[in-house]
């Protein structure tokens, strides 16, 4: 079919043969080892330091100006700020109201805050259980950061594996997308535990650069 | 009372996490919560702790927390009258 182009002729396929809509990759940010990217490129960087002083000089450097930021757990400010920051590149504002479904995955769950708290129980001498800190020890306690924020009352899920799974994710992503349970998906990994961090998160749009499959998700990652 | 006050704001910025405020930012007669300083009901709950874990006063009852609670002038009235520590 010489006279068709590729991309309409797997459209035109796709609609005859009911087969699912693509989706995209529409930007994708990493937080780790001290540095901050969006899009592959870096945003900031700060040699060596601890977690807390690299995201709290992170966050003032990307003018975040959300002074709950400093109440939140490791887990939370790691993906509110992954997230803050592809949120604002896509132009996203809490007036906005759009649909986008949150889901995230990782393998610490929120153990990193499980330990401190438990700290703070452990001595029956000294039993000061912090409110503060109890209400980080669930992982998904973070989605519901984000979506304060942006005030989004969208699908979320937090999924626990013991590695990146673009395999579910994209899946249970495309589910969404195909079954109109959300406009767009603000999806990935984020994972702390004591000093390892790594945060991975993209957005899921009907157009974008990058295919949504599992092949450019690895590679992404 | 003067120390009591100035000791509240600094445990108060330690323990709640107001990273970007100081002491000089908070008035006495500051409410703590609404459109003073903005804490919110887990804030509440850490200053129970505090309460109890600083100056050994364990709150009855949680609605006497709201008089109490006003401001940095009321926590320190009420930490005179019955701290224990």
């Amino acid at each position: 079919m010489p006279w068709v182009s590729t991309t309409r002729y797997s459209f035109v396929k796709k609609r005859c043969l009911k087969l699912p809509k693509d989706h995209y990759i529409k930007s994708y940010c990493h937080i780790q080892e001290n540095s901050v990217f969006l899009n592959g490129q870096p945003v900031f960087e700060n040699g060596s330091s601890d977690f807390s002083t690299f995201i709290k000089s992170a966050y003032k450097h990307l003018e975040t100006d959300y002074p709950k930021f400093f109440k939140m757990d490791n887990l939370s400010k790691l993906a509110f700020l992954a997230a803050d920051l592809l949120l604002q590149h896509e132009k996203t504002t809490p007036e906005k109201e759009e649909n986008i479904a949150i889901v995230l995955s990782n393998k610490a769950s929120s153990l990193d805050t499980d330990r401190k708290y438990q700290r703070s129980i452990q001595d029956k001498d000294n039993f000061y259980p912090s409110p503060g800190v109890f209400v980080y020890t669930l992982p998904n306690i973070c989605i519901g950061e984000i979506s304060i924020k942006y005030k989004l009352y969208s699908e979320n899920s937090f999924f626990i594996f013991d590695n990146f799974n673009p395999v579910y994710l994209s899946d249970y992503c495309d589910n969404l997308l195909q079954n109109r349970k959300a406009d767009k998906v603000l999806c990935g990994w984020v994972d702390i535990d004591k000093e390892q961090y790594k945060a991975f998160l993209y957005i899921i749009d009907d157009e974008g650069p990058i295919l949504h499959n599992t092949e450019e998700l690895n590679q992404l990652f | 009372m003067g120390n009591i006050k100035l000791e509240l704001k600094e445990k108060i910025i330690e323990q709640l996490n107001l990273e970007d405020m100081t002491v000089d930012e908070i008035a006495d007669k500051d409410p703590l919560f609404g459109e003073g300083l903005g804490l919110d009901s887990i804030d509440a709950l850490e200053l129970i702790v505090m309460l109890d874990k600083d100056y050994g006063i364990k709150l009855a009852d949680p609605k006497e927390g709201k008089k109490i609670f006003e401001s940095i002038e009321t926590m320190a009235a009420y930490i005179t009258e019955h701290g224990k520590k």
